[in-house]
């Protein structure tokens, strides 16, 4: 038993992670009161974040460590960890280059995405209500500002203050969530309440009110149907680098928080939970897609999208178990990558006067600018699922997940919602595969950075590799979760 | 290892040409050339070296395996047989045509456009020679993306139109098919222990006659949908249409057989008992299909989509055939296989032909054409002739073996299937005398065969001519392969290194 106790140096290392954010975004407070210069903090955070997951990569194990009564560092939690780190430093690669090309002051973002990705770090190893909560709130204030980051644009503060108004409100719902299941449990903490619940076969009312409301506050962070409101708006209006972020490593957290304490009160046991999350996953598969279908904003597009991708998720998330389990993880790998690309290409095509959103900015791109036509080309498959990119695999470890437990009805749906997601990818490929406007009134004319050829190398590769290669990844992925 | 080799060189083909348009455009058209040349040269070789195999009790020419996701028991593994050998074959000859034929056709982004080739005709490739059902699945998926493009950039007018349609159609039964897959590679691992995709392994597979019935319609409906059977054809008249002339090429000589291909590697031999429950609707769907296709190719106005309806038409021989469980019905589907490959491609090769000269695919505003092109008109008839299933060229073979096959089954079906015939009689003859017999309407003066165009067409007469007079030499490399199947038995595979033992199952034990 382990407390938290900062004399302990085991303690400090299994924190490191975090302590190290923590330490960084203060240099980063720090530096910007000395001198503001946006090439030096964005390398502060750069080799930060390096170091950080250099640090995971060689000292990490798979080994449960936990720390009482807060937190629990186990592989799990550590893989996802170096994903989230991973996901970030791609995300401030992408944030150099657009926010150099914007006039707004550029530093603080450096520190705002610093304490987010500490917010995701914690809630994915917290196991008690107040470290999830401390954890969720962390990141949420920093998403906050980072959303309506570009002050002059009306539309990313429309995005940041709807994003600030409905995840206060899913928080008071989380909240009042965690006192519900408090008052019934009399424990805070996720094997406390674990215990209580063992004690009976039936869920008091209250404490299914309790939990019910977490759902909502859980399912908001996530943006799944019916909590899905604010993702196209958000998407929309957010820089795009924050897009990015807010797909990948504001979801993934709460994805795994959601696995982790669903897996701990052994949540499966309960019907009405079970029912609850599969209408949820097959409504996000279905509304997602079909709204996509309309849109003409490639980033409403994504958004609508991401929603549909959640509700894949969560099939992998139904299906529980060993095999289950690294579905999530594996998934979570190939749609963090895919996302990051996507969102990428985007951030790197908008110039400083807004960012390439519109379906026509895409017109031909394919013969201007090829490789990275190709590039997104191959996110766009991954996200569709066709073979050759991670997102195949992922959905094919999903596929496999809910057929050995027999979830046939969810199973068929995610084949079907495949089938419909593929018309909105396919029209966005079509349009970059169309003849280019020669007429350069609507074209797009960003700056090109190297570090962005970089970060879209090393996204295209990954993906390219997990759907050709996905082995080294399994078996990764079997390693940490083994250690239980 | 020699397997691997053709996938590889199609893809390497295919990437080299991509990037050799950057210095010289046309260099892109070599390099495809080279590529299938190559292929076809090593597949004929296999051909020759493996003349005494196919005689003898093993059916597997040549194997390849390597591990590729262990975790999931995924193999890479690939085999030739005697069908594949052949099919193979046909796709690299269609491959050397179909460059052959855009060689002035296409002059817009020529090296994207030989890269499509290449990786379609890859996953082609990759479809007839798996043995692991994760890779069929993926390479099926493989051979779906170029064609998309093929179709999408260098097609007609309506080409967005109908790549969609294409996409979506295949893409949809094939996750189909997947669900099924992963659905019989949990049956057998949590009834062996065994968690594989291997294709020989899972032929053990025992099911309840439902789970069987179900996980068979998985894969029924992705290779029912690329053949196309009647009510699911509906995106072949607009893919074969729209697309360029390659594309139609390649979409009716090879893309349709794979199809055919995976009813009889796949759904006759994993699911023997749902198969022979489901053979009669089948048979059905197939006569429908004859029927259906031959009217309303007969009621065709665009010379592109009449051949892709004759393709619906000749198609539901295949099923029919496929479904009757005999050898000679067997037989006929095969030569069905080779010889639409042939006869529809060269006739959708002269529709191209056509269009390159007037810039039309309406046959009402053709006709009278021979005068002009009198050579062109007399390969047209011999391939119009072929489609109607002329004794002494390929398809009368294909056709009859099927009708004395199904006759043994079915004899209600086999007579509407004949009438079938007629009926192609009709819309073939319609071709000829809409285009290049009747009143001259058209004004222009159009060009015989070029050099070029007369060195794609007539090794291609010469094949149909071949094929009908010795058919032989087909049915017996593809013999072995499905005299098995035909038993409504199954041959059970087991590799030890480098030993290839039979053992039949069935009524022969």
């Amino acid at each position: 038993m382990n407390k938290l106790d900062l004399s302990n140096p085991e303690v400090i290392l299994n924190l490191l992670p975090g302590i190290l954010l923590v330490g960084a975004s203060l240099i980063a407070t720090v530096s910007i009161v000395i001198r503001r210069n946006h090439k030096l903090i964005y390398r502060v955070t750069l080799a930060c974040l390096i170091g950080i997951f250099y640090y995971l990569l060689t000292y990490a194990s798979n080994k449960t460590f936990s720390i009482e009564p807060l937190f629990i560092v186990d592989g799990f939690g550590t893989f996802i960890t170096g994903l989230i780190v991973l996901s970030t430093l791609i995300v401030v690669m992408i944030s150099y280059a657009y926010f150099e090309q914007r006039e707004e002051r550029k530093e603080e973002y450096y520190i705002l995405i610093l304490l987010a990705t500490l917010g995701a770090s914690m809630l994915v190893i917290s196991k008690h209500f107040v470290s999830l909560f401390l954890g969720l709130e962390i990141l949420s204030v920093a998403l906050y500002a980072m959303i309506a980051y570009l002050r002059k644009r009306a539309k990313s503060d429309e995005a940041g203050i709807k994003y600030l108004i409905l995840a206060a409100f899913s928080s008071a719902f989380l909240l009042l969530g965690m006192a519900l299941v408090y008052l019934m449990t009399g424990s805070m903490d996720f094997t406390g309440i674990a215990t209580y619940m063992k004690t009976g076969n039936e869920i008091p009312l209250l404490l299914l009110t309790g939990l019910g409301l977490m759902i909502i506050g859980v399912g908001f962070k996530l943006g799944v149907v019916p909590f899905h409101m604010w993702a196209p708006d958000v998407y929309e209006g957010a820089p795009a680098p924050v897009t990015a972020f807010i797909a990948t490593v504001s979801k993934g957290g709460m994805v795994v928080l959601l696995v982790r304490f669903f897996t701990q009160i052994d949540a499966y046991r309960y019907p009405a939970m079970v029912m609850t999350f599969t209408i949820v996953s097959i409504a996000s598969m279905f509304i997602g897609n079909f709204l996509a279908l309309r849109q003409s904003n490639v980033k409403r597009v994504l958004a609508y999208s991401s929603i549909a991708h959640l509700g894949y998720l969560l099939v992998a998330f139904l299906a529980s178990g060993k095999l289950g389990l690294e579905a999530v993880c594996f998934y979570l790998v190939a749609y963090f990558v895919t996302s990051l690309g996507a969102f990428g290409i985007i951030s790197i095509l908008s110039d400083d006067e807004r960012d390439a959103e519109r379906l026509e900015d895409y017109q031909g791109l394919f013969w201007v600018r090829p490789w990275m036509a190709a590039a997104f080309t191959a996110m766009l498959l991954s996200l569709a699922g066709i073979p050759l990119t991670a997102g195949f695999v992922g959905k094919f470890y999903i596929i496999a997940a809910g057929v050995n437990v027999q979830q046939w009805l969810l199973v068929i749906m995610l084949a079907l919602n495949s089938v419909i997601g593929l018309f909105y990818y396919i029209k966005i490929i079509a349009v970059m595969f169309e003849k280019p406007v020669d007429s350069k009134v609507s074209s797009m004319n960003p700056s090109m950075y190297w570090v962005n050829g970089v970060a879209l190398f090393i996204l295209t590769f990954l993906l390219v590799w997990l759907g050709l290669y996905p082995q080294t990844m399994i078996d990764l992925i079997r390693e940490y979760l083994g250690g239980g | 290892m020699i397997l691997l080799t053709f996938i590889i060189i199609l893809m390497a083909g295919g990437l080299m040409a991509w990037i050799a348009e950057r210095w010289v455009p046309s260099l892109s058209r070599w390099i495809s050339l080279t590529a299938f040349v190559i292929n076809l040269v090593m597949a004929l070789w296999i051909w020759v070296q493996s003349n005494g195999l196919v005689h003898s009790e093993s059916v597997w020419i040549s194997k390849f395996s390597v591990a590729w996701i262990p975790s999931f028991g995924i193999n890479f593994s690939l085999a030739l047989d005697g069908l594949s050998l052949l099919l193979l074959v046909l796709t690299f000859f269609l491959g050397i045509l179909s460059v052959a034929i855009s060689w002035n056709e296409i002059q817009y982004r020529i090296g994207f456009f030989h890269f499509n080739i290449l990786w379609v005709l890859a996953g082609i490739t990759g479809v007839f020679l798996t043995t692991d059902l994760f890779l069929f699945y993926f390479f099926w998926e493989v051979m779906l993306v170029p064609m998309y493009f093929l179709i999408g950039i260098w097609g007609h007018e309506n080409r967005r139109y109908a790549a969609y349609k294409f996409f979506i159609f295949t893409q949809a039964s094939g996750l189909l098919m997947l669900l099924a897959i992963v659905g019989l590679y949990f049956i057998h691992g949590n009834q062996t222990g065994v968690y594989t995709f291997d294709y020989f392994q899972l032929l053990d597979t025992k099911m309840s006659p439902g789970v069987e019935r179900w996980l068979m319609l998985g894969f029924f409906a992705a290779f029912i949908v690329k053949l196309p059977v009647v009510p699911f054809h509906s995106w072949l008249p607009d893919a074969h249409s729209q697309a360029p002339t390659a594309g139609s090429l390649i979409l009716a000589g090879l893309l349709l057989k794979t199809g055919a291909y995976g009813l009889i590697r796949f759904v006759l031999p994993l699911f023997p008992v749902a198969s022979a429950e489901l053979a009669p609707w089948a048979m059905l769907l197939g006569v429908v299909g004859i029927i259906y296709g031959a009217f309303l190719a007969f009621s065709q106005t665009d010379l592109k989509r009449l051949v892709a309806y004759t393709s619906v038409s000749h198609m539901g021989f295949v099923i029919l055939g496929v479904f009757a469980f005999n050898e000679l019905a067997m037989q006929g589907v095969v030569m069905q296989m080779i010889t639409h490959g042939i006869s529809t491609g060269a006739l959708f090769i002269l529709a191209g032909s056509i269009y390159e000269r007037i810039h039309t695919r309406e046959i009402t505003n053709m006709g009278g054409f021979w005068k002009q092109v009198p050579f062109m008109g007399t390969i047209a008839l011999i391939f119009v002739l072929a489609s109607l299933g002329l004794p002494g060229l390929g398809n009368f073979v294909a056709e009859f073996l099927t009708l004395i096959g199904t006759w043994q089954v079915n004899k209600v079906y086999t007579l509407v299937a004949t009438l079938g015939i007629v009926a192609a009689t009709a819309y073939s003859l319609r071709i000829m005398q809409k285009v290049f017999l009747g009143k001259e309407i058209s004004h222009h003066a159009i060009l015989d065969l070029s050099m070029r165009e007369k060195f794609i067409l007539v090794p291609l007469v010469v094949v149909i001519i071949g094929l009908g007079l010795f058919p032989q030499v087909v049915i017996d490399a593809a013999k072995r392969t499905f005299a098995p199947a035909a038993e409504v038995s199954y041959t059970k595979q087991v590799v030890n290194g480098n030993n290839v033992q039979t053992i039949k199952k069935g009524e022969h034990e």
